[in-house]
């Protein structure tokens, strides 16, 4: 029994209705996130300062940042986590349903203060950078209250991910339905367990990084004050060893989704789902040891083994290509379904994402690029072009069954068209004028130096994405009410979660179907081809 | 819902995610140690000149929490034997040890002659005995909480896992605090 209306969502413990919240406030948080770019890139149409004051600048791209990587990305994931996981490993609710919603209204929370970082600090806010270095986060350089609002934000958003993570092991470890076997998980569930393992190791150091620079700051500590023996490549340690992993933490839940998406729009099984799985674990595994490579410039760390273990984590990177590649290889591929559309993107998106990765992973490349319009092309080509369209691809694929409606065809494919274009247009001048020398988080170039006519063009691509964005937001508005009804199945979906109704009953599932391997749902459509 | 195991054989899903959260917790301490040691590293002079450390009243802390650890077990396997009174008391036992631990630390604390702002071995060991200081009072809270839901008829025919979870954590304070121990007062 679930209280209704607003009540019923505000003291809901069900892992769906969390799940929603979780998607819906980081969406929200997507829309922030962009409105914040549109005003950099609004400055950085052409040269001289027009639109925002230089401190404001600075506060932009900070907030932009945190906004994008830490309440938006991460959390989308955690919500689909919350979402699917019970349901496709055929469990009533999570292993721990109140904690779960702890683990929402801290992340709320966290988002809140965050925000309230800059917006309500009037000229003291944080504009450090996402990362918040010392000594510009330090007493000296940034005495307002702006950095500690932050921190608290960020350290609530580490409470977070740790008890999701808690939760989700535990669910995923007792309470998987009878035949569920490890080796028969659907291949998001396998990558959710990833992401939260990852975060349970990456979150805690950073959170004491981030503890020591509170005392810094706030009761004359010096750790990481050289004037007091302290050292602030120690900050740098600590906090790539949460930022490196954190990487994956956003981009495994949207491998996972896409790898849900592609073998059914190309109605084929996944190509080599144990190697999936594998170099699944193997990404988990090495980006744990690749951290010092956001630290080349440096000179304090081992440059050729950091450059090394970078390098490796691309072979299973491109495992996971050749299994995508081979899934969509001689199937019937639904080439304008929507969720299929976001999905091929994303594959084009990272690759060049990836390919741009193995060369930042050269130091003497590095040296050159490092902090530098390439460097953020790059990541953006994996966070946006990856992460945010594997979020589409998510959304135009789960959203029948978490409403029961269907979302517009022909809007969707709109959508991705537009976004596609538009994002390419915005990141791919960006690597232009990188390898021309523009530094990244300034807010003015000079004329005639090459930098003018990318830039314009990266900022009309993201008046494309934008506008792309609205017409989802409009269509997801529209259909959330009018859209035409979801079957329980409307894609010829492979795992347990198209077995129940849309949206699914309070307690998930009247009936299991038999699970004899890692595609029930298919199983139980086509009896005949169980053997 | 029909599950693969009967209920009694599987592991209770409290203390698989206690030792879950454990295992993450251990990073948070994995962190400050990392940072200390790295700081020391490069240090000329660790500690440096002046600092007094007297090892004697963290000997006492450390033989408090020590035993602590060994009294709150006693009180789980009373309450697996379905004594409750038993629990209770060694529960109780247990809070009084680690708050005179607590007693102990801040009185040590008082003698010592510099301060967070002193330096940056400063910053590392308050931030370190600190942090632990924080761990030790969120398990007293935890003890009251058993003590309040035992009053209440919890624990009943020897389902202590709640307890237990707690008894989990409080083992895991306690050997935080020997690594924190041979770290500043053995090692120095």
């Amino acid at each position: 029994m679930s209280a209704r209306g607003a009540v019923g969502w505000l003291t809901t413990t069900d892992h769906k209705r969390i799940g929603i919240l979780y998607c819906l406030t980081a969406f929200g948080f997507f829309l922030v996130g962009g409105a914040l770019a549109g005003l950099i890139r609004a400055e950085l149409a052409s040269p001289g300062q027009q639109v925002v004051a230089i401190g404001t600048y600075n506060e932009l791209f900070t907030i932009h940042g945190t906004v994008m990587i830490f309440l938006f990305l991460a959390p989308f994931g955690a919500g689909l986590i919350n979402y699917l996981v019970p349901l496709q490993i055929g469990a009533p609710d999570m292993a721990f349903p109140r904690l779960n919603a702890a683990s929402y209204w801290t992340y709320a929370s966290g988002g809140l203060l965050v925000l309230l970082s800059s917006f309500a600090t009037a000229g003291t806010g944080a504009a450090m950078g996402w990362y918040a270095y010392p000594p510009l986060s330090g007493p000296r350089f940034s005495p307002g209250v702006g950095v500690d609002l932050w921190i608290g934000g960020i350290a609530l958003v580490a409470i977070s991910s740790l008890l999701t993570g808690v939760n989700v092991l535990t669910t995923v470890f007792l309470m998987r339905a009878p035949g569920m076997t490890m080796w028969r998980l659907p291949v998001f569930t396998w990558n959710a367990v990833v992401t939260v393992v990852l975060g349970l190791l990456a979150f805690p150091p950073a959170v004491a990084a981030f503890a020591l620079l509170f005392l810094d700051r706030r009761l004359g500590g010096s750790a990481f004050d050289p004037a007091g023996g302290g050292d602030p490549i120690v900050y740098q340690h600590l906090f790539w060893f949460l930022g490196h992993p954190e990487v994956y933490i956003l981009i495994l839940p949207f491998f996972g989704v896409i790898t849900e998406v592609i073998p059914v729009f190309s109605r084929k099984p996944l190509f080599g789902y144990p190697g999936f799985v594998l170099a699944t674990l193997a990404i988990g595994a090495l980006s744990i040891g690749v951290w010092a490579h956001h630290m080349f410039t440096t000179g304090a760390v081992d440059n050729p083994f950091f450059s090394a273990m970078t390098f490796t984590i691309a072979v299973p990177t491109g495992v996971k290509f050749f299994n995508w590649i081979g899934t969509m290889w001689g199937g019937r591929i639904r080439w304008s379904a929507a969720p299929m559309m976001f999905a091929i993107a994303f594959l084009l998106n990272f690759l060049i994402g990836g390919v741009t990765g193995i060369m930042l992973a050269a130091p003497p490349l590095d040296y050159h690029l490092n902090d530098s319009y390439f460097l953020v092309s790059h990541f953006h080509y994996t966070m946006m072009g990856g992460g945010a369209f594997g979020v589409f691809a998510a959304i135009y694929f789960w959203f029948p069954k978490m409403t029961g409606r269907m979302l517009s065809e022909r809007v969707g494919r709109l959508v991705a068209v537009g976004m596609f274009v538009g994002f390419n247009l915005t990141f791919w001048p960006q690597f232009v004028v990188g390898l021309r020398g523009m530094p990244r988080r300034v807010p003015d170039y000079p004329p005639g130096i090459g930098f003018d006519a990318p830039n314009l063009v990266s900022t009309l691509g993201v008046v494309v994405m934008s506008l792309a964005v609205l017409l989802f937001v409009w269509d997801w508005w529209r259909s959330l009410r009018r859209g035409p009804s979801a079957s329980d199945d409307p894609w010829g979906g492979d795992s347990l979660e198209w077995t129940t109704s849309s949206p699914p009953p309070e307690h998930n599932f009247s009936t299991l179907p038999a699970i004899r391997s890692h595609r029930p749902a298919f199983d139980q459509r086509h009896p005949e081809l169980v053997r | 819902m029909v599950w693969a195991e009967p209920a009694e054989r599987r592991i209770p899903p409290i203390l698989f995610g206690t030792v879950v959260f454990l295992a993450s917790e251990l990073l948070l301490f994995g962190g400050l140690f990392a940072a200390y040691f790295a700081l020391r590293a490069r240090a000329a002079a660790w500690p440096p000149p002046g600092v007094e450390l007297d090892p004697v009243l963290p000997s006492i802390g450390t033989a408090l929490l020590v035993a602590s650890s060994a009294t709150y077990q006693a009180g789980v396997v009373a309450g697996r034997g379905e004594r409750l009174g038993g629990l209770r008391r060694w529960v109780a036992a247990t809070f009084l040890l680690g708050a005179a631990f607590l007693v102990v630390q801040a009185i040590d604390a008082a003698r010592l002659g510099f301060t967070v702002s002193s330096d940056a071995y400063g910053t590392m060991f308050y931030a370190l005995t600190g942090a632990h200081a924080l761990h030790v009072a969120a398990g007293l809270v935890l003890m009251l909480l058993v003590l309040l839901r035992a009053a209440q008829g919890a624990y009943r025919g020897g389902r202590v896992e709640g307890a237990h979870a707690v008894g989990l954590y409080w083992h895991f304070v306690d050997a935080v605090w020997i690594g924190l121990y041979a770290t500043l007062w053995v090692l120095r």
